[in-house]
């Protein structure tokens, strides 16, 4: 797809996690933000699924390891035809089928139930050691927090990965750098995540600007290296395209009022 | 009376599965040695994973592979139910994946490891989780029962097995759900489940002694929970006393109680584990330090029916 559909389906994906967060009241717009491009690069663009056969056995797989992201995949879900635009309406409602975090049991299109930190990348790797025991040639797309690489488990996945040899794994790390009590350095500092991305046996890609869409094009479409699970840093901004979002740590969990929504989907305008 | 430790029941018995079912996956976290899942890695090296010591990416990698179509039995100590109890929980149970889960070395009579590796809470963990089948066999017999059951069974399956080698006994009936009367009696009922059968057949032989006759009840489904069964042994015996190797917190007692609460019960006494954790011993000496043995029990039983 040409890069200009892309940005315009990102624009919507971003109007989207507004209109929604917005109507809830409630959810996490920062991160959400963050990791767009990353989401409608996959599903519009790199990632074998259709929305009209969403079970089909061979289909590429995603998970979000960030299950807080949970308006960007519901938004680009929205966008790429899973389920109508009225869904937003009962998003973190009673009875809704966008739950608070990706629900496999009620939302379509949702590969696995994520929320619980570091999870994500486990099944993640389940799903591509399975996918390869099975014969099945689909490949396995995950999208991992900077914060939720605190979580040991995020480690032990990592390390399986590579001991398993599972090149049809694609770990993508959403680096903005914050999360909810602060920067990551003030919390609980990652480190020099890309070393260690690769003394944990994983391909490594760093993309300098992973709000931009060609770049983030160029790493999901190089070629994965045999017997490697590749590794993906796209270094991204929170609140991307939202002006009094963007590096603010205070919007990782909170909503827009009507005002703040307004401007933003002003500034989100085709 | 041939002995046999259920952990060996359950590698046989995944090693006959495997035979029948292609789709079954077997996960490890190097304990296949004691959990005796190496019996499967022998006989299907290319369907056995090891995922190291790191239960909780075990579990998590299970769910991953059960929406390729395949049914992973992952297999560790009990004592670590708890450090994968997260991924349990929100990776299996919540979107109701199709993993089973073999979990050994229950109980005190792990015996000489301790306290910090003898699982009394596993039950209680298992039980409040929707979507979870929860098994507690007695035997060999019930092990491979369970492991033919859990794999019919769409979602997720626990199945507690233990150490010790334990009697086998003849093959009884099987159904998922409900509840086996080994011994019939009339003045009270010794409901259990697991291993320590053994000695509550023996506790059921020494009350004779005291001139009561125990009917004698196993369960080898925890969850869901036969209460027809529990209820009408409540009905004919009036006195129930629940026997477990486990914690009296949250186990098979309480689902008991949970049953028979408005069922006419008259005297009622949880036996197992009393909110204490375990410690080093000799299988025998544990049993007897925690008051579990055949005689102990038979005393005390008959000390709360003629008090």
């Amino acid at each position: 797809m040409d890069i200009q559909a892309l940005q315009v389906h990102a624009r919507h994906v971003r109007q989207n996690i507004i209109k929604m967060t917005a109507k809830a009241g409630a959810g996490h717009p920062g991160g959400s933000l963050s990791c767009t491009d990353a989401l409608v690069a996959l599903y519009f663009d790199v990632m074998n699924v259709d929305p009209k056969d969403e079970k089909n056995p061979q289909r590429d797989r995603f998970v979000l390891s960030k299950g807080h992201a949970a308006p960007a995949l519901y938004g680009t879900l929205c966008e790429r035809g899973y389920f109508e635009e009225k869904e937003f309406d009962l998003f973190r409602q009673l009875h809704g089928i966008l739950q608070g975090h990706p629900d496999i049991k009620k939302c379509p299109g949702v590969d696995a139930s994520t929320g619980s930190l570091g999870q994500g990348i486990s099944i993640a790797v389940g799903m591509a050691l399975g996918a390869r025991h099975t014969g099945n040639p689909c490949h396995v797309y995950t999208i991992v927090g900077d914060g939720e690489s605190q979580e040991g488990l995020v480690w032990e996945a990592s390390m399986a990965a590579a001991h398993y040899h599972l090149d049809n794994l694609t770990v993508i790390l959403d680096h903005n750098g914050m999360q909810i009590d602060g920067t990551n350095d003030e919390v609980m500092s990652i480190g020099d995540i890309h070393a260690k991305a690769v003394a944990f046996g994983y391909d490594v890609i760093e993309v300098a600007d992973g709000n931009d869409m060609q770049q983030v094009l160029d790493a999901l479409h190089t070629p994965p290296k045999e017997g490697k699970p590749r590794y993906i840093i796209l270094n991204t901004l929170k609140g991307k395209g939202v002006s009094f979002m963007e590096g603010q740590v205070g919007w990782h969990g909170k909503a827009p009022n009507a005002e703040q929504a307004a401007q933003a989907l002003k500034e989100l305008e085709d | 009376m041939e002995k046999k430790a259920i952990r060996v029941a359950y590698g046989e018995a995944l090693v006959r599965l495997g035979a029948e079912n292609e789709k079954v996956v077997v996960l490890d976290a190097d304990l296949a040695a004691a959990t005796m899942t190496n019996a499967f890695k022998k006989e299907y090296p290319n369907r056995f994973y090891d995922c190291g010591i790191a239960e909780a990416d075990m579990v998590d990698i299970a769910a991953g592979m059960s929406t390729m179509g395949l049914i992973p039995f992952c297999s560790t100590f009990a004592v670590f139910a708890g450090r994968c109890y997260d991924q349990i929980r929100n990776g299996v149970c919540y979107p109701k994946f199709n993993v089973k889960f073999g979990f050994s070395h229950a109980g005190i009579t792990l015996g000489e490891d301790g306290g910090s590796h003898q699982a009394i809470e596993d039950l209680a963990l298992m039980r409040v989780l929707p979507n979870m089948t929860v098994f507690a066999p007695s035997d060999a017999n019930e092990v491979y029962q369970c492991v033919e059951a859990a794999a019919k069974i769409d979602g997720p399956v626990y199945i507690r097995t233990a150490r010790l080698p334990s009697p086998i006994y003849d093959p009884r009936p099987f159904t998922v759900g409900k509840g086996t009367v080994i011994k019939d009696g009339k003045d009270c009922v010794l409901f259990t489940c697991g291993i320590i059968l053994e000695h509550v057949l023996d506790a059921a032989e020494k009350l004779k002694d005291y001139g009561i006759d125990a009917a004698v009840v196993s369960f080898h489904t925890i969850k869901p929970f036969d209460e027809e069964l529990a209820r009408e042994y409540t009905a004919k015996c009036k006195n129930v006393f629940t026997i477990e190797e486990h914690s009296v917190i949250g186990g098979l007692g309480d689902a008991v109680a949970s049953a028979i609460i408005t069922h006419g019960v008259e005297k009622f006494r949880k036996i197992g584990i009393q909110d204490v954790f375990g410690q080093s011993g000799k299988p025998a000496d544990l049993l007897r330090e925690y008051k579990l043995t055949g005689p102990q029990m038979a005393e005390e039983i008959a000390g709360v029916l003629k008090g």
